[in-house]
């Protein structure tokens, strides 16, 4: 807390004294240096001919978006149904390999800090930096298009989310609970199953219901890329610049997304 | 307890997760039904897989040896694209969700501001950022500007719906004496709010940052600039050494970001 004096003699609070502010005013200013140099690349590369023009081109869009054509519905029940399917395969999938990732990078239940934890810390952090998207793009070229791509697509992303939330919550535990099940003579995996796993238990149904909810929304796109699901529609529709098919599509999309979004909300409140 | 004690026979077993066994079941059966039915509907060319599976050792094996060297020109240029996008967007869409965010957070906006903001939130959340960027593209044309929207557009539905949930749970007390002393709505805002959620803002923030970097791989795919055009490319034409080369600079930066944003999350605490 500074107080700075004015000539008159008043006093006035400041909350920062004079260096503090003069530094902080030099950060901005660095800050925003670099903001409008990245800007003026953005802009030098942008034809701006087209931007003064966006508002004309949206209304045209806009005026053949609407209304949705409502009789493409029955084709996008089959693909909706495969959308969600990528999802909830592809999270039960890679389930399967966060759970033991997770346990191999957790402190206190790796076999070894540096020969177990490293390797799992790396996948994590490889799967995590990797966009689904990316996932599907390098499966389509490498098994062939379709849903199989799709969920393998998604569960790679998955892996290193899920092993992440969940070894953080491993890490939390009460360690009470180990000892007291330790001093009963139990062995290493019967520490596990009565010891650790109770207390993981809501936040692990927790995270895997909050991936799957990410998961319908990423499976949604994944059809742009050939890997499955409604995004096939999507890109089918965009070709020939069908913006009723389009609008549905969004429209669909959007509820999906919503009440997976609640479904999930609902299912985290009821274990919390 | 009771009831196991009076039969000793009984052999103690661990209560299952979920109580009613009706729900239990009920939630068994139809995850059983689903899973046979979902896995029924699901076409695998497993000939189509066995083949793929050479290029797929090649893909991994080309991590031995990623080979920077040849498209470098395409992948720096790819990536100062990506990281110029990152840092722009997520600047403004700081600016951007700081009033959005506020305008969400119930316990200091009126109702029908309230509403008009959770809206806008839960449409940049529901639709993901390549549709958003198709979108955009057809509007205002290929190039950095279109993705540069898109990460913008992303982050208000992140930054201002947790802006808004942390604002929400701000400690009323503090503000309410702000307002006591006479303030003004911008000096309450000012004085009484934004204390309390800066360091989980900034901490948002350069999460966001990290996410819009990862985000702004993709982008190139449908048109809207950074690395994800050259990647694509690398792809289509089977250059999986080239391809490993730029997944491993993703790796390296989001790890870099990552690390920054620790220690930046644990200075301010």
């Amino acid at each position: 807390m500074a107080v700075s004096i004015k000539n008159n003699g008043q006093k006035i609070w400041q909350l920062r004294d004079r260096n503090n502010q003069i530094l902080r005013w030099f950060f901005l200013f660095i800050a925003v240096a670099i903001i409008m140099y990245c800007w003026q690349k953005i802009s030098s590369q942008t034809e701006w001919f087209f931007v003064w023009d966006a508002p004309r081109i949206a209304g045209d869009i806009g005026s053949r978006a609407l209304p949705p054509r409502w009789s493409y519905i029955d084709q996008l029940w089959e693909p909706l149904w495969d959308t969600i399917n990528i999802a909830t395969l592809g999270t039960l999938l890679s389930l399967f390999f966060a759970v033991p990732v997770a346990f191999l990078a957790a402190r206190n239940t790796t076999p070894h800090p540096v020969f177990c934890r490293w390797p799992a810390l790396l996948i994590i952090v490889s799967s995590r930096s990797i966009n689904s998207l990316i996932w599907a793009l390098l499966l389509v070229a490498i098994i062939g298009p379709g849903i199989f791509a799709g969920t393998i697509a998604i569960a790679l992303r998955s892996i290193g989310f899920c092993a992440k939330l969940l070894y953080e919550a491993i890490e939390e535990i009460d360690e009470k609970q180990v000892e007291a099940i330790t001093a009963t003579g139990a062995s290493r995996w019967q520490v596990m199953a009565y010891a650790i796993v109770p207390q993981i238990m809501p936040s692990f149904a927790g995270i895997t219901v909050f991936r799957w909810d990410i998961n319908i929304r990423e499976s949604t796109v994944l059809g742009l890329v050939g890997a499955g699901g409604i995004g096939l529609q999507m890109q089918s529709s965009l070709n020939v610049l069908a913006w009723p098919q389009v609008t549905l599509i969004l429209l669909i999309v959007f509820i999906a997304v919503i009440i997976s979004e609640m479904v999930s909300a609902k299912v985290r409140a009821a274990i919390i | 307890m009771s009831a196991v004690l009076a039969s000793e026979r009984r052999k103690w077993r661990k209560p299952p997760f979920i109580r009613n066994p009706l729900a239990r079941w009920g939630l068994i059966v139809f995850a059983l039904v689903y899973l046979v039915l979902a896995i029924g509907t699901m076409e695998v060319n497993w000939a189509r897989v066995y083949e793929g599976l050479e290029r797929g050792k090649q893909f991994i094996l080309a991590f031995s040896h990623p080979d920077f060297a040849s498209r470098w020109s395409d992948i720096s240029a790819g990536m100062i694209e990506s990281i110029i996008m990152t840092i722009t967007s997520t600047a403004a869409g700081i600016i951007i969700s700081i009033p959005i965010g506020l305008g969400a957070a119930r316990n200091i906006a009126p109702l029908p501001v309230y509403y008009l903001c959770r809206g806008i939130i839960a449409v940049s959340r529901a639709l993901h950022e390549i549709i958003v960027a198709i979108l955009l593209v057809a509007i205002f044309g290929f190039g950095p500007l279109a993705g540069f929207l898109t990460l913008s557009f992303a982050t208000i539905g992140f930054l201002a719906k947790l802006l808004a949930e942390d604002i929400e749970s701000t400690d009323r007390s503090q503000s309410e004496a702000v307002k006591a002393t006479g303030a003004s709505w911008l000096q309450w805002i000012n004085y009484g709010i934004q204390p309390q959620v800066m360091p989980r803002l900034i901490g948002l923030s350069m999460y966001r940052l990290d996410i819009n970097f990862r985000e702004s791989a993709i982008l190139g795919l449908v048109g809207a600039g950074g690395i994800g055009a050259t990647l694509n490319t690398a792809f289509d034409r089977y250059e999986f050494d080239t391809a490993a080369a730029i997944i491993v600079i993703i790796i390296v930066v989001v790890m870099a970001l990552e690390y920054l944003s620790g220690m930046i999350r644990a200075r301010l605490q």
